[in-house]
């Protein structure tokens, strides 16, 4: 159980990304009553899900990069500070970021708007604490050696996508089909809130345990 | 203030909107033209079962004199909900209201009473000129950015004016909008189609040709505005100008269609040197281009010259000088101003290239001077100016000045203000609520209306 835990961490954070309106559903919606198709809400799922791996995957890789050759404490330690500066960031300048993005978009445009909002929230860095006792010193699966840390990396990246995906793609479709939009008045709780709140517990853990 | 869900007063779409409850309080800004005593914002109650209806309930008084309070807007509205953009869980809160002449910008804060609200943050002139290089704010949007502020002059008070973003929850000036202004050099209005990611923006003219009122020779020489801009609304760069010829001067009031699915709006054009007529445009889509045609032509009507405003009577006629526009939620009707004759008139627009006259009421106007049942003592001047419809369509409000300099320019005896209310029946007419005159303290004149929880003018929206 001790070795599931850190995946299932992986695709629960990958259904909270996915249950986050501002981090792709509802986009997809919107192009979807836009364009009066269900085709161009379908499409529109995995190029928010391709953007948002990407960004995690860098982030994810760069943290296990050097935590093949850093002590684990200090990434411990930089990474907790990381998550708590973050969640701040976040709480006092998130609603600021230039919107770069519009309704007329293409798939290679929600690829980069899901990329920058993934990045601008600090996704990556979430995923930090389920990636560590996989990828970092001290993992018995470490010993086996750097090139399967890439493997591991890489599966954690996905199973956390798969997992967003899956969860977007579903609300997506259910809010276009058959919930409504009327439901973002009612349901939309501040997410952003929930966010910064974990990223600001999960960086203080970091730090203090 | 954290919100846990997004404010009640957001909707995804102008049809949602259109269900919301009838709104119970009005902001007018209104201003002291002799500058002797601080411009205010008026709070009027607009609800029919309240022993105030009708009534200026309380005026929140600005910290300075000679502001000139012209128009202003909310800090959020529905526009928070886009998907790309989200930040739904701002608060439609606070009024931005800023000074046409001073450029400084009064942050009011309408919670926890609307009916008492007040002055929470000032932003000087100085930090306006050297944040954002501009002056003059005019017309205020919340949007994609934040608040975004149209200025009719730079720094100095001359050309360009543009346009500026505000931060809607630290009111801190942030910058200059424009990354690449193009041929823009003359600012008036702002507006955009937030499904077709374009911004677009109007002309009047610089601060020194319009502050001590509309010049002759510049009107006549065609040197006020008589272009519309259109902006790529996320490169912030400058796409195409449309210009509606030189004889049309003054190309005003921006009302895109609310349905942001249409590529279609309408602006008012208030004067063409030719015959004096006022005309209304729409801008629409022509393949991968904008284009502009001309629905409707409103003509000046011949008038005894007795009658007449010095700056009139050489042309025996008064023009309709249609000076705003307003488009109710569904798109469907258009109401027109025509502060010179004193019509207000009602256009069914739901084929925008063919406006069918669907109502018209007269009140004012230079020369007929029409009164209203509700009014003491006859003939009343000044005439329909700012319009503000509520969001199910089925009131419409309007006050009765223009800007101080100009008031006095076509009504010498001066602009006694009132703000009156018309009830819009379903499928059109309009027909003015007897109940509502609300005669303006001597010392103001009102200007913009805007309606608690929103209006037809201030909020945008991303889902048809």
């Amino acid at each position: 159980m001790n070795e599931l835990w850190p995946w299932m961490l992986l695709a629960g954070l990958g259904a909270f990304h996915g249950l986050n309106p501002a981090m792709g559903w509802l986009f997809a919606v919107a192009l979807g009553v836009h364009r009066q198709s269900s085709a161009a809400v379908v499409k529109a799922v995995p190029a928010i899900a391709l953007g948002h791996a990407v960004s995690i995957a860098l982030v994810a890789g760069a943290v296990v990069a050097v935590g093949l050759f850093v002590d684990q404490g200090a990434v411990r330690t930089a990474t907790g500070a990381g998550l708590v500066a973050w969640a701040l960031w976040h709480h006092f300048f998130g609603h600021r970021h230039r919107v770069r993005i519009g309704m007329r978009t293409g798939l290679a445009g929600l690829v980069l708007w899901s990329f920058l909002m993934a990045t601008a929230h600090g996704a990556g860095l979430m995923l930090l604490p389920a990636l560590m006792p996989l990828c970092l010193a001290g993992s018995p699966l470490h010993d086996i050696g750097g090139d399967t840390t890439a493997a591991i990396t890489i599966a954690a990246v996905g199973v956390h996508t798969v997992a967003m995906l899956a969860v977007t793609s579903l609300i997506a479709l259910a809010v276009y089909r058959w919930v409504g939009l009327e439901i973002l008045r009612s349901a939309w709780i501040n997410m952003d809130l929930v966010w910064t709140l974990v990223l600001l517990g999960t960086g203080t853990i970091l730090l203090i345990v | 203030m954290v919100m846990l869900k997004p404010d009640p007063s957001f909707y995804p779409s102008p049809r949602m909107a259109m269900k919301a409850a009838p709104e119970t309080l009005a902001y007018v800004a209104a201003f002291d033209p002799t500058r002797a005593v601080p411009d205010e914002l008026a709070v009027v109650d607009v609800d029919p079962k309240s022993t105030t209806y009708g009534q200026i309930v309380t005026a929140v008084a600005m910290p300075n004199v000679g502001d000139e309070l012209h128009h202003f807007g909310w800090n959020a509205c529905s526009s928070c909900l886009c998907p790309n953009a989200p930040h739904p869980h701002a608060e439609r809160r606070y009024l931005v209201v800023p000074g046409l002449k001073s450029s400084r910008i009064h942050i009011i804060d309408t919670k926890p009473d609307g009916r008492k609200p007040s002055i929470v943050k000032v932003i000087e002139p100085g930090e306006v000129a050297e944040r954002a290089g501009y002056s003059r704010p005019h017309t205020i949007h919340c949007g994609p950015e934040g608040i975004y502020i149209a200025a009719l002059g730079n720094a100095e008070g001359k050309g360009p004016g543009g346009v500026f973003l505000m931060d809607h929850q630290t009111f801190e000036v942030r910058g200059q909008w424009e990354m690449d202004r193009g041929p823009q050099q003359l600012s008036y209005d702002v507006w955009w189609h937030l499904g077709h990611d374009t911004l677009v923006t109007s002309e009047w003219g610089t601060p020194d040709t319009f502050e001590n009122g509309l010049i002759p020779e510049v009107l006549l020489g065609s040197k006020y505005g008589h272009r519309l801009h259109f902006w790529d609304l996320h490169k912030r760069k400058h796409v195409q100008t449309i210009d509606l010829g030189e004889k049309y001067q003054l190309v005003f009031e921006l009302r895109p269609a609310h349905n942001p699915t249409k590529a279609y709006g309408f602006v008012n054009c208030v004067l063409s040197l030719e015959d004096l007529s006022s005309s209304i445009w729409v801008w629409h889509r022509d393949g991968e281009k904008w284009a502009v045609t001309k629905v409707i032509d409103i003509p000046a009507e011949p008038a005894d010259p007795e009658l007449l405003p010095p700056m009139l009577k050489g042309f025996n006629a008064v023009p309709p000088f249609v000076t705003d526009i307003d488009l109710s939620m569904d798109d469907r009707f258009l109401y027109v101003s025509c502060w010179g004759t004193g019509d207000l008139q009602q256009y069914d627009v739901s084929d925008p290239f063919k406006p069918k006259l669907t109502g018209k009421v007269r009140i004012g106007g230079v020369v007929s001077r029409a009164s209203h049942a509700g009014a003491k003592n006859g003939t009343l001047n000044g005439g329909p100016q700012m319009v503000e419809i509520s969001r199910d369509g089925r009131r419409v409000y309007f006050t009765n000045s223009l800007y101080g300099a100009i008031d006095d320019q076509i009504y010498p005896d001066g602009v006694s203000g009132w703000m009156v209310k018309l009830d819009v029946r379903a499928d059109g007419g309009i027909a003015f609520d007897e109940k509502f005159f609300v005669e303006w303290p001597k010392s103001h004149r009102p200007h913009q209306v805007r309606l608690q929880g929103g209006d037809c003018s201030s909020d945008s929206y991303c889902y048809p």
